[in-house]
């Protein structure tokens, strides 16, 4: 230790120096996005944040909010966790997902299901079209066969122990990191059930547009998918934004989509009748 | 003395062995070592199936882990059925289905809501059996997650799409997992009477613990 770093007073001047020190991955606050879409203020965002490779985020978005994912680099991998803020035991459930629609690949007009039968969030747009519902994240025992390590500690942090911390900050345990999402890396599924991934990397840009339809506590880890065949451990920053927005309407497309989707719909509406 | 077909091959001495009735839950303890044989009494009855680790049961089985380890969304002969934590909680040893289903998940009294319509609001379904069984061990609504579906088929064809298709059971098929840890099975005999998963009659199914 350097002896003027020794006095308190240095030392707060040292550390206050640090101050407007920008960084790739960082929120800014409050709130800054010069990309917004046509029609909304800067006055309505609600959170601009690039999360680090290897990074997590949680946040809690009001019913209403739209979110945008942006995977700046071509190698962001978007797992996701989804809870109703005001009551974190309904959460995502991926099979009802699935099975409620009748298709497991996630895109455009899909909705992410309950385990109360109602709709978290529905993806307004996406020009990614590579996602993933059935391999989860990765966990430290992944991680240490294939990179040698999968400690949050370490420099190969895995999508499970960065749920567990995201989760833990609003209060939840290792109970509540249900199955996941992933956004950006996805698979498909031969006809024997053989799962090929799809990893990429892709070009920079791509987003995806989520719509929260309740109040929803949501945690994000950018961590390598757990298929990645790549013996580094790569993964690239993730860009989200999000903004207040209305409430969905009754002659929402996507709320009409299909009977099972209305009739979760439904059942929020039901939820919020109060 | 007459030869039960149904402990045909189980090695080591019976333990347990119950007949679980239709739409009931089951939960029972069985140690590592152990071999629990399932029985599809009278066919195309689907199980729904969740396990947790004896000695710490926030560490329970993870359909997506165990996919993701064999590259494969099919549970068959000699798939490891994986915790969230990533270790071996039980092994298929045997199966006289070709493939059991672990994406579809349970059917529960709201997702029946979208499936078929508010109407079936009030039937009863494996979640209400999942939360049963699992509340007499202080368990609850956060600990169930993705299960497998034993004798259930869900094909995904080339678009995604998927459905809970006919059942690829018959009379006296059976599973047989292998207990890699001291585990709790929580079983739903699956009451669904709206999808094919139970060719819309619900059965009775035999669980026997040897050992």
């Amino acid at each position: 230790m350097t002896e003027v770093l020794a006095n308190p007073i240095a030392a707060r001047a040292h550390a206050r120096s640090m101050a407007g020190t920008v960084v790739e991955a960082m929120p800014v606050l409050p709130p800054v996005a010069d990309d917004l879409p046509a029609g909304v203020s800067g006055d309505a965002l609600l959170w601009e944040e690039t999360i680090a490779a290897g990074g997590y985020a949680s946040r809690r978005l009001p019913r209403g909010a739209r979110l945008r994912l942006v995977d700046l680099k071509g190698d962001a991998c978007a797992s996701l966790l989804l809870f109703n803020a005001e009551m974190p035991t309904e959460r995502l459930n991926v099979a009802d997902t699935v099975k409620v629609q009748w298709n497991a690949y996630l895109g455009q007009g899909k909705l992410l299901l309950s385990d109360m039968g109602r709709v978290l969030m529905s993806i307004l747009e996406d020009d990614a079209g590579t996602h993933d519902s059935f391999c989860g994240a990765s966990n430290p025992a992944t991680n240490a066969a294939k990179y040698g390590d999968g400690t949050n500690s370490g420099p190969y942090p895995s999508g499970r122990d960065r749920f567990l911390l995201g989760v833990a900050k609003h209060g939840l345990t290792r109970r509540d990191v249900h199955p996941c999402i992933t956004l950006f890396k996805g698979t498909k599924i031969d006809p024997d059930g053989t799962i090929v991934p799809q990893i990429g990397p892709f070009e920079p840009g791509r987003s995806v547009v989520l719509r929260a339809e309740m109040d929803v506590i949501l945690v994000i880890a950018n961590c390598p998918h757990v298929l990645d065949p790549r013996e580094a451990w790569t993964v690239t920053p993730l860009r989200t934004t999000a903004w207040r927005g209305p409430v969905t309407p009754a002659d929402d497309p996507i709320r009409n989509a299909t009977p099972e989707g209305l009739r979760a719909f439904q059942n929020v509406e039901d939820y919020f009748r109060r | 003395m007459s030869v039960d077909p149904h402990l045909s091959g189980l090695a080591g001495t019976v333990v347990h062995d119950v007949i679980v009735p239709a739409r009931a839950p089951w939960l029972h303890h069985v140690a590592a070592g152990q071999t629990l044989r399932i029985v599809d009494l009278e066919g195309n009855q689907a199980v729904d199936f969740l396990l947790y680790a004896a000695n710490d049961d926030a560490e329970r089985y993870s359909a997506q882990d165990t996919v993701a380890a064999q590259g494969n969304l099919f549970l068959r002969k000699d798939t490891v059925l994986r915790s969230n934590e990533g270790r071996p909680m039980m092994t298929i040893a045997a199966t006289s289905v070709e493939y059991h289903d672990t994406i579809g998940g349970a059917c529960s009294c709201e997702s029946n809501t979208l499936r078929y319509g508010h109407h079936t609001k009030s039937q009863h379904a494996c979640v209400e059996n999942f939360l049963e069984a699992n509340l007499t061990e202080g368990r609850g609504k956060r600990d169930i997650v993705s299960n497998i579906n034993f004798f259930m088929n869900v094909p995904v064809e080339e678009d995604g799409a998927l459905g809970i298709v006919d059942g690829i059971s018959a009379p006296g098929l059976s599973v047989d997992l292998h207990a890699e840890m001291d585990v709790i099975v929580v079983v739903s005999n699956c009451p669904q009477i709206n999808n094919p998963c139970n060719a819309f009659n619900p059965t009775s199914v035999r669980m026997i613990v040897a050992g």
